[in-house]
Order: structure tokens, then C-alpha cells, then sequence
């Protein structure tokens, strides 16, 4: 079509039928699409009130505890439901040494995951290792805690533990009966638990990084390693940084697989042997059984804990995903 | 995606080291191994669970209740009929909220309140399961005076909400303007427009976002521990302790019984296949096109 076109009035057929379809039965719109508004303004509200309503049953929940033990509470190691003494060191002892360990171990092989997928794997593989990582996702938690049950709690205790307190004793922290269930059983499940996330964000900012950065550092002439090292991760370090502080935040309010294999003691211990219990834990195990109203709100205040730490947690992820990825243009637009 | 603009050596600047190929080989290898490590247990816990569960999957298993104590044989029957019931509870009340936020996000939401509520969708999306089954507790369960399938699915519900938000905004944002446009100009009203026009258009991506909140809350357990409670009987009422999947697993792997272990990975071996087929559906969906006709 090239060249101005004649105007063409176009014949405005009046159709009996079409007056009936049912797309064009206008009716009051205004009216209408000001009640489709509402209604959608009214779902999208629902959200806000969802987080507020957590944060108002959690703070009012917890209210008797707090005004029986204040700040302290979450200094104090006795947990005597007998004489209503409670302090929650133990759990938030157990829940950061669990969620650490599982660091420790899942962002080396998040990362290494996501450099080869992005940077290094054939172009035939990347779909389905991509899949494959997400499928990690996918599990239950239930499922995964089934599984280190019955599968790594006795690989851990007859080859694991008995290996770390071999060669690794010396620091302490391998020390004591290898029971199999315990802290370190609980790191490893929540580390594979952890792994699919990091490394999904990984690859996200690890893309949005500009192919010319890539390019550059390999005309200067580095090797592809020094390439993904200086021209890749390194520009990519903040979004990496949210994406294992995302992990952290999974890590810290997982239930069900620690809850099976952490062996539910709530005691400070040095070695990694030792049974320990989490935060989500001891809600998960006791708060259908708490009776006494102290009790049950000193669960309360524990969940009003996690929920305040893994927000601030997300929020900060998010912060920091979005520095690296805000100058990609965006999956989707206006 | 990167192919390397010099991959011939001796067209560098300067010659690369022995040292540096070295170090470039051995991140390579690194990088491999890192991915068989994590390979590694996605391959046992399957294996394990077909080994395992698939010799006691049998016809009682899907039809029979749960025997008591030290009797073999009984199933789950009741607990995958509740997970049924507490999942269509908690879609009933989720999915249209859901999808209501993410109309509004995407076709009112360019505003601040858009933006604030774009955010608390994505806190809400990282608050601990646990604590959402507290307040399931306090709003549903102490408000009835007992444990029950609503409960459990308000809690359910909870958690897809802000999934299937975020995910149907995405994809109606993919709906190019030009085609709300259309329509407009042919005279239709804005709200007809937005549901028979755009969404219609995204309805095969809004799908997915919708089997990816179901595939995330169908294992869930944890929120159901002291809402839905789990129950060794059938039950249909909407206000009585029900049965789900994922806690009888939960019930029977602590358990010092063989035969409930036994049971246990066979119920944890349907769970998994009932969500590996909602993911699949989900990938073959979308791979067919998020969109049916717009691009």
C-alpha cells in the first residue's frame, strides 16, 4: 500500500442482528464501569487489608506474652510450658544457624548453577537444566522432609558425621554422638531447599547484564572465566547479593523438612551433631497442643518475629534484585 | 546467548598464560559440578520415591480410609479427597481475588496505590507459611470455636492470592494497547472490554499463573497443621476437621511405624506426580503462547 489511498466512506450498515451482540449491548457503561472499578479497586485492597490483618492478629496474639517477658523474651533460653516460663534464644539460636549453614552450602552451587546455565552450557541444554533447577522448586516441603528422614538422616549418620568428626573435629563443631537428625541434617535439606531460588535470580540478573559488557572484556582479550568474573559478576554482585538474601528469607521461615529432621530440643549446643528446633518449628509442633493462654501467645509473638524479620528480609532482596535488573527493559510494558 | 568474540587464542593481545587457561578450565569444571551436586538430590528424592512408593500404591490404598494402629493395609483415600476439598475451597476464594487485584493492577494500577499494593503482593508472597496458618487460627478457627476445611482454606487461599495477582497482572500487561484500543473504538464499555477483550486474550497466561499458585499450595502443610487439623475419617462438611494429603504424610514419617512409613511415600509419590503434571501442563501451556491471538 503505497501512496495516499482514496477515502473510502465506509458504508455504515445498520444490522438488526449485530444490534443484539452481546459485545455491544452497551447499557449504562458509565455506571457499569464504575462498579467493575470498585470491584476490582476492592480485590486489589483486599491485599493491603490481607498484610495488614497478619500483622494486627499477630501483634494482638501476642500481646500477653509480651507484656509478661517484654524484649527479653527473646533473650531468655527457658522454654517451661509447666510454669509458663518462656523465652525464645533457642529458636532464634537454631533458626540462624540453620538458615546460615544452608547459605554456606547452597550459594557456592546456587551460583555455580547459574554460571554454567547462563555463560558456559550448550544452547540445547540450557532449556531443560533451567526446568530441572525450577523442579527443585516444586517439591513439597513435606516431601523433602520424608525424604531426609528415611534417605539422608542415615547416610548422615553412618558415613557423614562419623567423616566430619574424623577431620574435622578439631574445631568443635563436629563433636558428640552422630545422631543423623540434627542441625546439620537440617542445613544440608534446607540448602537444597535454597539452592533453586538463589540461582533462578542469579540467572536473572546475570542476563540482564549487557551483552557488550561480555564483549568488551573478551576483546581485551580474557579468558571466559575472567570474562564472567569481571564483566559478569561483578556487575551483576548487588542482584546476587538479593537473590542469596531471598534464599535467606525461604530459609528462615521453611516448616515442615527442618520440623522432620532437626530433632525439636530446644538447647543451644555448639556441635553441628546436636539436636536443635527452629522458630516455624516450634509453632508448627506445638501450637495445636499449647494450652494456657501464655502459651499460645508467646507462639504468637515467635510468629509475629518471623513474620517482621523475613519482610524486612524480602524487601531488602527486592531493593537490591531491582538496582541490577531497573536498566533491562522490563518483561512487560504499557 | 554469548558467543565469544575471540575464542581463537592466538589472535589475543598477548598469549593467555598456561596459569590462566588453568584457572578458566578449572571454573568450568567447578561450575559442572556445581550443577551434578544439585542434580545429584533432585535424582534421589524422585528415585526414592518411585522405589518407594510405587510398590504400595494399590486400589485399597486410593479407596480405603486410614486402619488403625498395627492393621495393614487402609489408604488415603480421605486425605486426597480433602486436599481435593481444602484446594477447591481455597481457589474459590482465592483465584478471583486474585485475578480481580491483577485486573486492577494492570488497567487501573498506574498510580501510587497500584504501586503500593504491587509491593505488599510481593511481601505477602514471602511471609512464612507458618504464620499465614496462625492467622488462618485467629481469624477462622477461634471465630468457630473448632478446627476446619475452611479454615484451612482461608489459609490456602492466603497464599495464592498474591501469586495470581502479580501473574495476571504480567500477563494482561503483555496484551498490546492497540488491542484494547479496538475495541474502544468500536464502542464498547471499558469493563466489557477488560473481560471479554484483554482478559480473554491473556486467558491461557492468567491459567498458568493460576496452576503455579495451585502447584505452590497443593503441598503445603504446614498452614493446615492447626487449621484443616487432618482427620482419620471422611469428611464433607466445610466446618469439620477434614483430612489432607500432605499432612497424613507428615503424620505417617514421624510415625515409628513401617507400614505408615510405607504409606507415607506412597502418598508423597501421588502428591509429587499431581504437581509435576500441574507444572508440565503449566510449561506446555506456555509454550504454546501466552497469548492466543495478540502478537
Amino acid at each position: 500500500m503505497t501512496g495516499p489511498q482514496p477515502i473510502v466512506k465506509p458504508e455504515v450498515v445498520v444490522d438488526p442482528e449485530a444490534q443484539t451482540e452481546p459485545l455491544l449491548k452497551a447499557g449504562n457503561s458509565h455506571v457499569a464501569d464504575g462498579i467493575f472499578h470498585f470491584a476490582m479497586l476492592a480485590c486489589a485492597l483486599c491485599v493491603l487489608a490481607l498484610v495488614g490483618l497478619i500483622l494486627y492478629e499477630l501483634i494482638s496474639g501476642s500481646r500477653l506474652s509480651w507484656h509478661a517477658f517484654g524484649l527479653k523474651f527473646f533473650f531468655r533460653s527457658e522454654w517451661d510450658p509447666v510454669n509458663e516460663q518462656f523465652g525464645a534464644l533457642p529458636f532464634v539460636y537454631g533458626t540462624l544457624v540453620s538458615s546460615f549453614l544452608a547459605l554456606l552450602l547452597a550459594v557456592p552451587l546456587a551460583i555455580g548453577v547459574a554460571v554454567f546455565i547462563t555463560e558456559m552450557c550448550p544452547r540445547w541444554l540450557k532449556g531443560p537444566l533451567a526446568f530441572t533447577t525450577e523442579l527443585l522448586a516444586a517439591i513439597p516441603s513435606v516431601i523433602y522432609g520424608l525424604w531426609a528422614i528415611f534417605v539422608l538422616v542415615p547416610v548422615l549418620r553412618q558415613y557423614g558425621e562419623p567423616f566430619c568428626a574424623r577431620y574435622l573435629g578439631w574445631t568443635g563443631m563436629f563433636e558428640g554422638p552422630p545422631y543423623g537428625i540434627g542441625m546439620l541434617a537440617a542445613g544440608i535439606i534446607l540448602a537444597i531447599m535454597v539452592v533453586p531460588i538463589v540461582s533462578s535470580i542469579t540467572r536473572e540478573v546475570m542476563t540482564s547484564v549487557p551483552q557488550q559488557q561480555r564483549e568488551a572484556v573478551l576483546a581485551l582479550g580474557a579468558t571466559r572465566w575472567e570474562m564472567i568474573r569481571t564483566g559478569v559478576l561483578r556487575n551483576a554482585r548487588a542482584g546476587i547479593l538479593g537473590g542469596i538474601i531471598l534464599g535467606l528469607g525461604r530459609a528462615l521461615g521453611e516448616t515442615m523438612a527442618v520440623t522432620m529432621v532437626i530433632g525439636n530440643r530446644p538447647e543451644i549446643a555448639r556441635s553441628l551433631f546436636a539436636p536443635g528446633y527452629t522458630m516455624a518449628s516450634v509453632i508448627a509442633n506445638e501450637f495445636s497442643e499449647a494450652t494456657g493462654n501464655t502459651y499460645l501467645s508467646a507462639l504468637i509473638e515467635i510468629g509475629l518475629a518471623l513474620f517482621i524479620v523475613t519482610i524486612i528480609v524480602n524487601i531488602l532482596a527486592q531493593f537490591l534484585v531491582w538496582t541490577v535488573t531497573r536498566g533491562t527493559p522490563a518483561r512487560s510494558h504499557v | 546467548m554469548s558467543e565469544p568474540l575471540i575464542t581463537n587464542p592466538e589472535f589475543a593481545v598477548a598469549p593467555i598464560s598456561l596459569w590462566r587457561r588453568g584457572v578458566n578450565s578449572f571454573a568450568t569444571l567447578a561450575a559442572a559440578a556445581a550443577v551434578i551436586a544439585v542434580l545429584l538430590p533432585l535424582g534421589a528424592v524422585f528415585g526414592y520415591l518411585i522405589y518407594k512408593g510405587i510398590g504400595s500404591i494399590n486400589w485399597a490404598f486410593l479407596t480405603q480410609t486410614p486402619k488403625p494402629v498395627g492393621e495393614a493395609g487402609g489408604g488415603m483415600a480421605n486425605a486426597i479427597a480433602g486436599s481435593a476439598f481444602i484446594l477447591l475451597i481455597a481457589s474459590s476464594i482465592g483465584v478471583p481475588i486474585g485475578i480481580g487485584a491483577g485486573i486492577y493492577l494492570a488497567e487501573y494500577g498506574r498510580n501510587r496505590l497500584g504501586n503500593i499494593v504491587r509491593f505488599t503482593a510481593d511481601v505477602l508472597n514471602g511471609v512464612p507459611s507458618i504464620v499465614v496458618g496462625i492467622v488462618a487460627y485467629a481469624i477462622v478457627v477461634l471465630a468457630q470455636g473448632h478446627f476446619s476445611a475452611l479454615a484451612g482454606g482461608v489459609a490456602l487461599a492466603i497464599m495464592m492470592i498474591p501469586t495470581i495477582a502479580r501473574t495476571t497482572e504480567e500477563m494482561l500487561l503483555l496484551v498490546p494497547n492497540t488491542v484494547r484500543e479496538a475495541a474502544y473504538g468500536l464502542g464498547v464499555s471499558r469493563w466489557r472490554t477488560t473481560l471479554s477483550i484483554t482478559l480473554r486474550t491473556a486467558t491461557s497466561g492468567v491459567i498458568t499463573g493460576v496452576m503455579l499458585a495451585f502447584a505452590r499450595v497443593a503441598g503445603e502443610t504446614a498452614p493446615l497443621l492447626f487449621t484443616a487439623f487432618g482427620n482419620q475419617y471422611w469428611n464433607w462438611k466445610i466446618n469439620q476437621p477434614t483430612a489432607a494429603l500432605s499432612l497424613q504424610i507428615f503424620t505417617y514419617a514421624i510415625s515409628p511405624f513401617d507400614e505408615w512409613h510405607r504409606q507415607a511415600w506412597a502418598g508423597a509419590l501421588i502428591l509429587i506426580v499431581l504437581i509435576v503434571l500441574a507444572v508440565s501442563a503449566v510449561r506446555i501451556v506456555a509454550g504454546r503462547g501466552m497469548l492466543k491471538g495478540a502478537n
